[in-house]
């Protein structure tokens, strides 16, 4: 094999992200009868929607204003209101959530103004409730495009009111399953809470005896008004800053307390989300999750001589993989490249508060990287096995090494809208997973074939 | 099934038409921009141009703009290489907030010096997508710079999404790849000798029909764009005759040719035994000086179908009076897959496409049976009422359609890019028959609530 090194490197090749409008979309499906729009070109609604369905096998659609030739030159007024009308006489919905692209952004369409006059033009009739998030495709990634529309969300419907025992939690780009079991969580500590964007059912759902314009599921209007009134936010990702987020907000406009903890994935980071419920609901913690948390060391004495010591390069959104390191460290497993292709510019600073020997123990962070750098990376790192989504497949077939899919996208397995990952239950599905990844490292390269490993 | 509730837009009316007796004449509108906030399947400029020049694998295909338009088409083709590879990468100038205020032409340079440098590649196809349009870069001139400085050809490609239809994406793949052809050597191609256009070797496809006709004593000059290589599109002008599939997309290419060259062209399908074996006569009937090629294209449609005959006989009696409803790209597609469902039994109650032209609808509906409907630039919506409506066991579509089908309980055929099973050619039929009855005679339907499942 060649090793194909250039000292410059201008070009993104094999791109570690995606674009702000597509994390606007998937949070927008996470509210209740609601449509994403985009107020841009046609490909990338028809884009987005592809890539989205290809991991969450389910209908998504996804509206566009559907820019031509007259539009970027005299703007997109016309089109993005015309767009609104015929969307809200098929579709019907509650609300519709309109995220910007590269070229609605660069010819400077006022978006709010636009919504206002079109709420003039349309008199009396009852229109959905519209919110807006800004997501120019040249800055940041889709998860910046994600925490963008779940703020302007709740910008657009919390409002304030008596205080409220209700605890929001903004969980960020987790999985349907890890969804549910948020919310199992929440209702077996009996706290009243708000999550948002709840897409566990609209984009994990069952089947349809009836045609459904809008998936059933979501976190309703309702419910995202009360979270200005409540008692206290919650709100995962480590990179996330108050500014940019939904909580953040919640707290500088209705002082509520915001708790902003790294995504609960391993034994050390779930203990402190479950002792945050325990201080918020003064209810101990639940038997049934003591038992999971109980079998889960258990599980990490009987496989820990398994992964000690082995060597992983994990990819993907700055928070998971900061999360993922954290949990991987405290199994004995050594993260050697923590990569990511977003620029939080903090990957480094907060890895070192969840693992601060990092350095010495041979563990490094790139941000802003493609897959091209990682490659490059190990051919000199030389890891056992790869941890991250489906993009990595590439990089995993060429260079022979085992590939554990987490996160989004997963394109070429099936379940992956299935997977846990958070928790003490997804901690011990990701455990399971890479023991036995090792094992069948193990198996295969003996030419004795053991049937016990 | 209640669908009186699902409407059909204002400005939509004239892009659906139900075949009935004695009922108006009306022409499909088509050719048109999608409507605004109609959830539109198709994509864009951009789309058109990529998934044509796509499959080239000894270029390097940069695209100029944000990372989305990239990251979304990275390895999205199942279209193979029998060699290199460079097609299945992904590159971008990944424009930032700067290089949006400043422009991006300097970023694009080093961009493309560097790939180049890396990679070695034979060519590049610069792809400029929707902000390129309106911060201005001259990429025309990049590209000369480069290609000066490089020896290779370095092709612009006006593909600024909102710039039309997918229709105009393909015509600026075509653009491109007119500049490639005549400059390369002719020396050497037989007089008996085609170039087959429209083939993106899916799954191996264009393989499959090279075959056949080098069988038949017939060289092909270029694949296009298929297992593409650019020395080959060079030399394609030597070629007697343009065999053209998916006729959206690369007639354009076919009359260009003509008119420079002189090269006559037909348009063919392979899908289905029926256009399959027409496609081998149609060529062979066009070199009558040397009648031992028809002899082998009969003997070849002879030896195929008796291979596949038995087989399909059993797919044909699980399926006869099963009801398909086909949304795909292309309109031509669809008159192959009307013809192949009907010799599995199939009756078509609904059938549409992105970009048909109006040549294409009346075709459609002079095939048709009474009673189906005909959609162009149609959406998820309408799909589903028809689809509810007229009853469809199965749908054929691509990614986009899958899920619709899947959660009504109606069985479902992948006829798109991401394919891993051919589908053309005559083993391609017996693939697509196997395929369908594999989806429409599964077992799980019984617990779709249509099917009488528990709601």
């Amino acid at each position: 094999m060649t090793t194909m090194k250039t000292t410059a490197k201008t070009a993104t090749q094999n791109a570690c992200k995606l674009c702000n409008p597509l994390g606007a979309c998937l949070a927008f499906r996470g509210i209740e009868n609601s449509v994403p729009f985009l107020h841009g070109s046609q490909g990338c609604a028809t884009y987005i929607r592809r890539y989205l369905i290809s991991h969450y096998k389910e209908p998504i659609d996804i509206a566009s204003s559907n820019f031509n030739e007259e539009t970027a030159v005299f703007g997109g007024s016309h089109n993005l209101k015309l767009g609104l009308k015929n969307v809200t006489q098929q579709y019907k919905p509650a609300v519709i959530g309109i995220a910007t692209t590269c070229l609605s952004e660069t010819i400077g369409d006022d978006v709010p103004m636009i919504l206002k006059e079109y709420r003039a033009i349309m008199g009396d009739a009852p229109l959905p409730i519209m919110i807006f998030a800004s997501t120019p495709s040249y800055q940041g990634s889709h998860m910046e495009g994600f925490h963008a529309a779940v703020r302007a969300t709740v910008k657009t419907l919390a409002e304030k009111g008596p205080k409220s025992d209700v605890v929001n939690l903004f969980p960020g780009m987790i999985s349907p399953s890890d969804i549910r079991y948020m919310k199992e969580i929440m209702g077996d500590f009996g706290i009243p809470f708000v999550l948002l964007p709840d897409y566990s059912q609209t984009l994990d759902g069952g089947p349809w005896a009836e045609y459904h314009t809008i998936p059933p599921g979501g976190t309703t209007t309702s419910a995202i008004s009360s979270t200005g009134s409540a008692t206290a936010s919650i709100e995962f990702g480590s990179t996330l800053e108050a500014a940019k987020s939904a909580a953040g907000y919640l707290e500088e406009k209705f002082g509520v307390p915001r708790h902003s903890m790294a995504l609960p994935i391993g034994i050390k980071a779930t203990d402190e989300f479950f002792a945050t419920l325990e201080r918020l609901s003064g209810t101990p913690m639940p038997e049934k999750h003591l038992d999971e948390r109980r079998r889960l060391v258990d599980a990490y004495s009987d496989g820990h001589k398994y992964v000690f010591g082995r060597r992983v390069i994990v990819y993907g959104e700055e928070d998971l993989v900061i999360s993922m390191a954290a949990f991987l460290h405290e199994i004995g497993v050594v993260p050697v490249l923590c990569a990511s292709g977003g620029k939080s510019g903090q990957m480094k600073k907060r890895l070192l508060e969840r693992i601060p020997g990092m350095d010495e123990l041979g563990i490094t962070t790139r941000e802003g990287v493609d897959f091209v750098d990682i490659e490059n990376e190990a051919e000199t790192l030389k890891p056992d096995f790869l941890i991250g989504n489906s993009k990595g497949f590439t990089m995993s077939k060429k260079h022979e090494l085992p590939l554990v899919r987490i996160g989004f996208p997963i394109h070429d397995r099936f379940g992956g809208q299935r997977l846990h990952h958070l928790g003490y239950r997804g901690t011990q599905e990701l455990f399971d997973r890479i023991v036995n990844t090792v094992i069948e490292q193990r198996q295969n390269s003996s030419h004795i074939g053991y049937t016990y490993m | 099934m209640d669908t009186q509730n699902i409407s059909l837009l204002e400005g939509r009316e004239k892009q659906v038409y139900e075949k009935r007796q004695g009922g108006a004449e009306v022409d499909i509108a088509c050719d048109t921009t999608s409507l605004s906030g109609s959830v539109s399947q198709r994509a864009c400029v951009f789309c058109g141009s990529r998934v044509v020049l796509y499959p080239v694998a000894d270029a390097i295909h940069i695209v100029h703009g944000p990372i989305g338009c990239a990251a979304y088409t990275w390895d999205i083709r199942g279209a193979v290489s029998s060699g290199p590879e460079l097609h299945r990468l992904s590159f971008s100038t990944d424009l930032q907030e700067m290089d949006v205020i400043y422009g991006g032409e300097k970023k694009l340079y080093r961009s493309l010096i560097e790939l180049i440098d890396q990679y070695q590649p034979n060519a590049a196809f610069i792809y400029s997508t929707c902000i390129i349009g309106l911060i201005g870069d001259d990429i025309d001139a990049v590209c000369k710079k480069v290609a000066k400085e490089k020896g290779i050809p370095v092709m612009p490609v006006h593909s600024e999404g909102f710039k039309g239809t997918k229709k105009d994406g393909y015509k600026a793949a075509c653009s491109a790849l007119m500049t490639l052809i005549g400059t390369g050597s002719t020396e050497g191609i037989s007089k008996y000798s085609i170039n087959i256009l429209g083939e993106f070797n899916l799954a191996g496809e264009a393989w499959i029909i090279r075959e056949y006709y080098e069988r038949m004593g017939i060289e092909v000059v270029a694949t296009m764009t298929g297992d593409g290589r650019i020395d080959a599109i060079r030399r394609s002008h030597g070629a007697s005759l343009n065999v053209v599939q998916c006729s959206g997309s690369m007639t354009s290419l076919a009359k260009d040719m003509e008119e420079k060259y002189g090269i006559p062209f037909i348009r063919v399908s392979y899908f289905g035994f029926e256009d399959m074996s027409k496609s081998l006569y149609d060529v062979a009937q066009l070199f009558p000086d040397r009648p031992e090629i028809m002899e082998k294209a009969k003997e070849i449609v002879r030896d195929e179908i008796r291979q596949y005959y038995p087989e399909m006989q059993k797919f044909k009696a699980a399926l006869t009076g099963k009801k398909a409803a086909i949304y795909v790209g292309g309109a031509f597609k669809t008159f192959s897959l009307i013809k192949a469902l009907r010799t599995i039994g199939m009756s078509v109650v609904l059938a549409g496409s992105q970009t048909g032209n109006k040549d294409d609808y009346s075709r459609l509906k002079e095939m048709c049976d009474e009673g189906t409907v005909i959609v162009d630039d149609s959406n998820p919506v309408e799909l589903s009422k028809f689809i509810l409506e007229k009853e469809a066991d199965l749908l054929i579509g691509g990614v986009k359609e899958r899920p619709i089908a899947f959660k009504l309980g109606v069985g479902f055929c992948d006829h798109n890019h991401e394919r891993k099973i051919p589908l053309a050619g005559f083993v391609g039929m017996y693939n697509f028959a196997k395929e369908v009855y594999e989806s429409v005679m599964s077992p799980v339907w019984q617990f779709a609530p249509r099917k009488g499942g528990l709601k």
